[in-house]
């Protein structure tokens, strides 16, 4: 582990576990500390990139992949994730989709004082979905994510996976 | 205007193995065809039928994927056409059923009902083919021609209303299958696991 993925959850740290886990397509919509993220993915042969114009949308698209047999994950915001409560609710958990969502945590600190209100509520918009999550800040965190996507398959139900390094780990 | 029903009559003479998801036509499409490829799925969450037919369209390409959407799922979600022109699935037809209202609320009219372009909208965010029907006669003679040429397509169609004031509660429930089974039936008829 490099001096700078010790302490950072490094875009080829998330690509590793989306290989592990199978994901062929990736729906999405782009904020500025995934772009290296997004440079990985796109060289990749074997990933589509689906990309959406607001965060619900990821939602349907991901059911429909699934019923059509790929395995999808959804990568968005926090904001974008509040955003789509009512397409999460009705097209992923209410179809019974066993999807991960990678949260890009906006605002998050690791000592609960923040002034972003994005942060504020993202927790709380998980608990009052019922939605399981998992924290990962770093790359020793990463296994979490497979423990998600583990948690997807079993359940038959969305999982969410809050990436909390959003400042640092997928900038270039 | 035509009748949603004739719409649907027609098209199904000319489906083949297409994989249909009826949208708001759904209640109509069940008593014409109920199958593991026919996705009567209700009203997951407005807006979303078009993402839906998008991503089953990309994981399917080697089958034609039919989507009967609405102009008020257009409207709540017409970043979507972008998407779905970007993706560009060469197997997905994109009808839109357009009642100019909201019929499942009591028929309150969608903003600027009468006077919005869905096709030159679609067309604009990037569909190769954009098309509009107000009479079933011209959709008679086109409908082959639409289905046998590669999508993207967009279909937008004026049908009436059906308006429905019964309080939701009180509603006669059309579907016969949970939209949860409708997917999983689906996979099991695609073999997939």
């Amino acid at each position: 582990m490099s001096a700078t993925s010790a302490g950072a959850l490094s875009p080829e740290t998330v690509m590793q576990q989306m290989k592990r886990n199978g994901v062929t397509d990736i729906v999405w919509l782009p904020d500025s500390e995934t772009n290296w993220l997004f440079l990985l993915m796109q060289a990749d042969p074997d990933l589509r990139l689906v990309g959406v114009t607001r965060e619900g949308h990821a939602a349907s698209i991901a059911a429909g992949l699934y019923a059509g047999g790929r395995k999808p994950m959804i990568l968005i915001q926090n904001t974008g994730m509040m955003e789509s409560g009512d397409s999460i609710r009705g097209w992923l958990m209410g179809l019974q989709v066993p999807v991960v969502l990678m949260v890009g945590y906006r605002g998050y600190t690791r000592h609960g004082v923040n002034s972003d209100t994005a942060a504020t509520y993202t927790e709380r918009f998980l608990m009052a979905f019922n939605l399981s999550y998992y924290l990962v800040e770093n790359d020793a965190d990463a296994d979490r994510i497979s423990v998600a996507f583990q948690e997807a398959e079993r359940t038959r139900k969305p999982v969410v996976v809050l990436v909390g390094d959003e400042y640092h780990g997928f900038n270039r | 205007m035509m009748h949603t029903t004739d719409v649907l009559n027609l098209f199904a003479e000319h489906r083949g193995d297409a994989i249909v998801i009826p949208g708001r036509g759904g209640r109509h499409w069940v008593n014409i065809s109920e199958s593991a490829t026919d996705l009567p799925l209700g009203d997951p969450a407005m807006g979303g039928h078009a993402g839906f037919g998008l991503g089953l369209a990309l994981a399917q390409p080697n089958r034609k994927v039919v989507l009967f959407d609405s102009e008020g799922d257009v409207l709540m979600s017409l970043g979507m056409l972008a998407t779905i022109a970007e993706q560009a699935p060469t197997n997905f037809y994109h009808f839109m059923l357009d009642n100019e209202c909201y019929a499942t609320t009591g028929g309150q009219p969608v903003p600027n009902a009468k006077h919005v372009d869905y096709a030159s909208i679609a067309r604009g965010a990037g569909y190769p083919r954009a098309l509009a029907f107000n009479e079933l006669e011209p959709l008679r003679r086109e409908l082959p021609g639409i289905l046998r040429q590669p999508g993207p397509v967009f279909v937008a169609l004026k049908v009436l209303p059906e308006v429905e004031n019964t309080p939701i509660g009180g509603r006669v429930r059309w579907r016969k299958r949970a939209a949860d089974k409708v997917v999983q039936d689906l996979r099991a008829e695609l073999g997939v696991p």
